[in-house]
């Protein structure tokens, strides 16, 4: 059997802000790969430097020094569109105040990725999707008709709709109670399993966290603890 | 990804959304709709003038003069084939027998046809042939209407007592303002003749009225005989004449509108830009969001183009449709001052001229939020306080600001025709733009520099909103500041305007004249004058007479001469001179001595007005030979005079000395003031039932019809002056939505922690009051400078502050700031913390 592919491959990664004179490093010289299919949470305390790394390792921020490569690219070689393409094409997010277009109903906000990548016969993809995550009765309600829950199902259904590689979550839960939370958490490895999605999760929720296979702890920005279950 | 995606993207993302945009449709409908109207209303007055020139010639030629035209001219005009009229004109006093009133007319004797073209509307139909036929009077209706007369009843010209046949509904050949002063009145010549009111020495002018057959250029046939008749001071028109004259006059409110138009356009840019960054802002989530999932910044920035695209068009159109019903009121607003009722037709190059113009000077200003979409980071879906980049530096926001320098300059110059005037324009705009940025960088400096730490709480707060990150004092002071000084400019120049003009103040000044006095009338005149306890501020012999030659050479040897300086209608006119021992205090001597009187058989001096003697082209102790009725006598400049032609006095190019022309055939003028409107009315009538060829002028009722004129333009001005003031409202409002954002979030975390309503309210009253009070404050000293420039440079008027205009512009703008802000508040004061905190702001 072949060795699985690095998905995810961050090379003495650095982050620094500056501002009024002052320099203030949140991440300090990271190391670390993410194998295809594995489940990492990203842990620490607030200000540790999570979020910043998950912005990151998604393409979504530059780093101050080092590289991160996604399928065997480094991101920082590409230009914003490029990395547009990239995470249109393979990675999947969901974000912790699910960040649905308040302006879309939920079958339109699970539309988009595919929408930006071309494909035809959306509709029964999102529905079949929308019916996956519990909700086809809420196809033509907008987010603010749906409760917090609801619309981070939606936000699941939205972040597997293009069939991504790999599915960044930031703190997927935090804004859900405990059931809700439980539910969704299920429903994500569920997805995840099915879809045999590569997943990183940044999470405060230990308990969260133990149902990943790898654990990254960080703690004012350096990798304090890289452990498998 | 297909364009169809983004299209159904920008529709879906839009479709929640309209009432987003309101403030955006809003300015682009003001904008445009003020272009249109005005665009519309110019164009229908310019096809209107080629339309109505002939009716208001009312022939193909006419020939005018202040004389009975000479047999040689005569011959010439009747050779031209087709019909013709003449008409004798005069101004008169008219006495109304039925309720012992009288009123200073406008006699005008036809013989003929006349009108061709257009015709009189009268009441009854029958008057416009009984007055021509019998000795019937066709009646100003307005005259009629004041007298409470109607046809039947009788007015006395002269020595007759005549029949009203009925009264003149319209107004051919001249505007409706200025007939309160002197109504027309319509009579044959036969009639005139039997009044005894054409005498010699009466003012009387001649018009020869020619409709000659489509065959006859009349142009070219004026062109080969135009120097011959001017020699003879008269002058030819014909309908080209008329319409270019109209053109002319119509040219300076035409420019004027334009720049109006454009000023509401302009501040309708800047309502657009500034809702349209508004709406971007509340869309920056969304528009992280889909980047995050893989949409170029291209396309995402195409999205909202489209959007705003879709929506400006949909505005220009209605602005182009409420621009088209507003001309049809326009005619309205304008009516007294216009000549001739305008047709109002939709006049489609003016809507697709201000739809394009509109469409693409908007589309500009919205550029400028938009292109900052592109710098929108995907971060910002996992961070809030991700800054977007800088869009300033974007080369082509600055492509954008040099797009919109351009499209205006070159509107501009297209509406002024001038490159030096489209340019200063463009460059204060820019100036003040500067000035305004400049004050706003040092305010936010000069407010973190000396921070008041001991003062209240809510006080500081207030103030420190303004320089705290993501403020929006730039912007508001700019935009709320350029809105002010573009409002209060318009506020200035057209109160200077409406005073130069209205300085011709009653005062303590005369306000009867009297003229056409006979000689031998003269001493009674005094006498009656004297018994309604009147004073006799001025009695003044005026003999008429013309120049015959002057420096050796005839008249028409100058006449000839192509190389002379002089001017031709000073050579031409028939001159009214008075003759006088001393200096009038509306005059100053400012060349040569003025000699009062000589003896017979010496040399005759004279005073000239200096203007006049420049015209003429002569210098002190140049000779000057004039024609008085038929005898030659010759002078010699000795004096030259600078006359005060405000002053409510009569006035002379040229005084004789006493001791030449008291024999010579004159007439005399009175001056006198009565002390009131009653007293006046009385001793008119006395007058002219006694002295039926003497015209008692009512001079403060010339004065109330320049009021009433100014008064009318003041409130077209004031009507058009409106579009910016709505437009400008739009622009303040738009801009204070802007910091709403800003505010709401703060607002919110500090109802959670505690502060009362009224705290809250303070806060936004401490820093909407600074900001409207500072913008209110550059906005007017920019206003005065600019004021200063246009008035002492383009219009040439004397140039003074004028409080309370500003003042009122002042409180009116920070009363408009603090209440808007603190409106615009009501959502968070009034809501509970919780309410707001869900709806995740």
């Amino acid at each position: 059997m072949d060795e699985p592919v690095d998905v995810v491959k961050v090379d003495q990664l650095s982050k620094v802000y500056s501002g009024h004179g002052k320099e203030l490093t949140v991440l300090k010289e990271i190391n670390f790969s993410v194998k295809a299919g594995e489940s990492v949470s990203i842990i620490g305390p607030s200000g540790s430097g999570k979020t910043t790394l998950l912005g990151l390792c998604a393409g979504l921020d530059a780093p101050s020094s080092g590289s991160v490569s996604l399928f065997n690219q480094d991101i920082s070689k590409l230009n914003e569109d490029q990395r547009a393409v990239l995470r249109n094409d393979k990675v999947g997010f969901i974000f912790q105040n699910f960040q649905l277009i308040p302006t879309l109903t939920a079958i339109e906000n699970i539309s988009i990725p595919m929408e930006l990548k071309g494909l035809k016969n959306i509709k029964s993809t999102a529905m079949s999707l929308l019916d996956r995550v519990g909700l086809s009765d809420r196809a033509k309600h907008y987010p603010n008709q749906l409760s917090g829950g609801e619309q981070q199902r939606i936000s699941l259904a939205r972040a597997f709709s293009n069939n991504p590689k790999l599915l960044f979550a930031d703190e997927p839960t935090g804004n859900l109670d405990g059931d809700t939370g439980a539910k969704v958490e299920d429903l994500l490895f569920d997805l995840n399993r099915e879809n045999g999605t590569t997943l990183i999760i940044v999470t405060h929720d230990l308990e969260l966290a133990t149902k990943t296979q790898r654990r990254i702890r960080l703690k004012n920005g350096e990798i304090v603890e890289d452990s498998r279950v | 990804m297909n364009i169809s995606f983004l299209i159904k993207t920008a529709l879906l993302d839009a479709r929640t959304q309209w009432g987003k945009l309101v403030l955006f449709i809003a300015s682009i409908i003001l904008g445009i709709s003020a272009l249109v109207a005005i665009n519309s209303f110019n164009d229908n007055i310019v096809a209107d003038i080629d339309n109505q020139s002939a009716s208001l010639l009312g022939a193909d030629l006419v020939v005018t003069g202040n004389k009975a035209i000479p047999v040689d001219l005569a011959t010439m005009l009747d050779s031209l084939p087709g019909e013709r009229a003449t008409e004798h004109e005069l101004l008169s006093m008219a006495y109304i027998p039925k309720n012992d009133g009288s009123q200073f007319v406008r006699l005008k004797a036809i013989e003929g046809a006349f009108p061709f073209y257009g015709e009189f509307l009268t009441t009854p139909a029958s008057a416009n042939e009984t007055f021509r036929k019998t000795n019937g009077l066709l009646v100003d209706d307005g005259f009629l209407k004041q007298f409470k007369l109607t046809a039947g009843d009788s007015i006395k010209l002269g020595t007759q007592i005549l029949p009203i046949a009925g009264s003149l509904d319209n107004n051919p050949g001249g505007a409706g303002i200025g007939s309160g002063f002197a109504p027309t009145i319509y009579l044959s010549l036969e009639t005139l003749k039997s009044t005894d009111l054409m005498q010699a020495g009466s003012m009387i002018d001649y018009a020869y009225f020619h409709q000659v057959n489509e065959a006859l250029d009349v142009d070219e046939w004026k062109s080969q005989r135009r120097r011959t008749f001017s020699n003879e001071s008269m002058r030819i028109r014909t309908i080209n004449d008329q319409r270019e004259n109209l053109e002319e006059a119509f040219n300076a409110l035409n420019t004027f509108l334009n720049l109006v138009a454009l000023v509401s356009l302009l501040l309708g840019c800047i309502g657009v830009a500034s809702s349209v960054f508004i709406y971007i802002k509340n869309k920056v989530n969304s528009i992280a969001v889909y980047r995050c999932l893989g949409m170029k910044a291209n396309q995402a920035f195409f999205i909202y183009f489209l959007q705003i695209m879709i929506i400006g068009m949909l505005g220009s159109m209605v602005g182009a449709a409420l621009g088209s019903f507003i001309q049809v009121v326009l005619p309205k607003v304008f009516s007294d001052l216009l000549p001739f009722a305008i047709e109002t037709t939709i006049a489609w190059p003016s809507i697709f001229q201000g739809l394009t113009l509109g469409f693409v000077i908007t589309s500009l200003f919205a550029m400028i939020p938009l292109l900052g979409i592109r710098k929108i980071s995907p971060l910002r879906t996992i961070r809030s306080n991700v800054e977007e980049g800088a869009p300033t530096r974007d080369p082509l926001i600055y492509m954008v600001y040099g797009l919109i320098v351009i499209s205006l300059f070159l509107y501009l110059f297209s509406i002024t025709g001038s490159l030096l005037d489209s340019a200063i324009f463009i460059i204060g705009l820019l100036v003040a733009f500067f000035v305004l940025y400049l004050f706003s960088k040092l305010l936010i400096w000069a407010i973190r520099k000396y921070f008041p730490r001991n003062w209240s709480f809510v006080f500081r707060q207030g103030l420190s909103n303004l320089y705290r990150p993501n403020n929006q004092t730039q912007i508001l002071l700019v935009t709320l500041g350029l809105g002010t000084a573009i409002l209060s400019t318009l506020f200035i120049v057209q109160g200077l305007i409406l005073e130069n003009v209205a300085s011709f103040d009653e005062g303590e000044q005369p306000n009867t004249i009297l003229f056409g006095i006979e000689t031998n009338q003269i001493e009674d005149l005094k006498q009656k004058t004297r018994e309604f306890d009147m004073p006799v501020v001025e009695e003044v012999p005026i003999v008429t007479m013309r120049i015959a030659g002057w420096q050796g050479r005839t008249k028409s040897e100058w006449l000839a001469d192509t190389t002379r300086t002089a001017r031709r209608w000073a050579i031409n006119r028939e001159i009214r001179v008075t003759y006088r021992d001393t200096i009038d205090d509306s005059e100053k001597l400012i060349a040569g001595n003025f000699v009062g009187s000589v003896n017979p058989g010496d040399s005759i001096f004279i005073s000239l007005d200096e203007g006049y003697a420049e015209n003429l082209d002569v210098e002190i102790g140049d000779e000057i030979e004039f024609n008085v009725q038929g005898m030659l006598v010759k002078t010699y400049v000795s004096s030259l005079r600078e006359i005060d032609f405000t002053s409510m006095r009569t006035r002379f190019f040229i005084v004789f000395p006493l001791g030449v022309l008291e024999q010579a055939p004159q007439f005399q003028v009175l001056v006198t003031k009565s002390p009131s409107e009653d007293v006046l009315n009385a001793y008119r009538s006395d007058v002219v039932k006694t002295f039926p060829n003497v015209s008692v002028v009512d001079l403060s009722s010339i004065l109330k019809t320049l009021n009433d004129i100014l008064s009318k333009i003041s409130y077209a001005v004031q009507f058009m002056a409106g579009f910016s003031i709505l437009t400008g409202i739009i622009v303040l409002l738009s801009s204070l939505l802007l910091s709403k954002f800003q505010r709401v979030k703060e607002s919110v975390l500090l109802r959670t922690l505690g502060a009362s309503r009224a705290q809250i309210l303070k806060i936004y009253a401490t820093e909407y009051a600074i900001i409207g009070i500072l913008s209110a404050a550059t906005g007017i000293i920019l206003s005065l400078v600019a004021s200063w420039l246009l008035v002492t440079f383009q219009l040439d008027l004397e140039f003074r502050i004028q409080y309370l205009p500003l003042i009122l512009v002042f409180f009116f703008i920070v009363s408009l700031t603090v209440l808007t802000g603190l409106w615009m508040t009501k959502d968070v004061v009034q809501k509970s913390p919780l309410e707001t905190l869900r709806k995740d702001v």
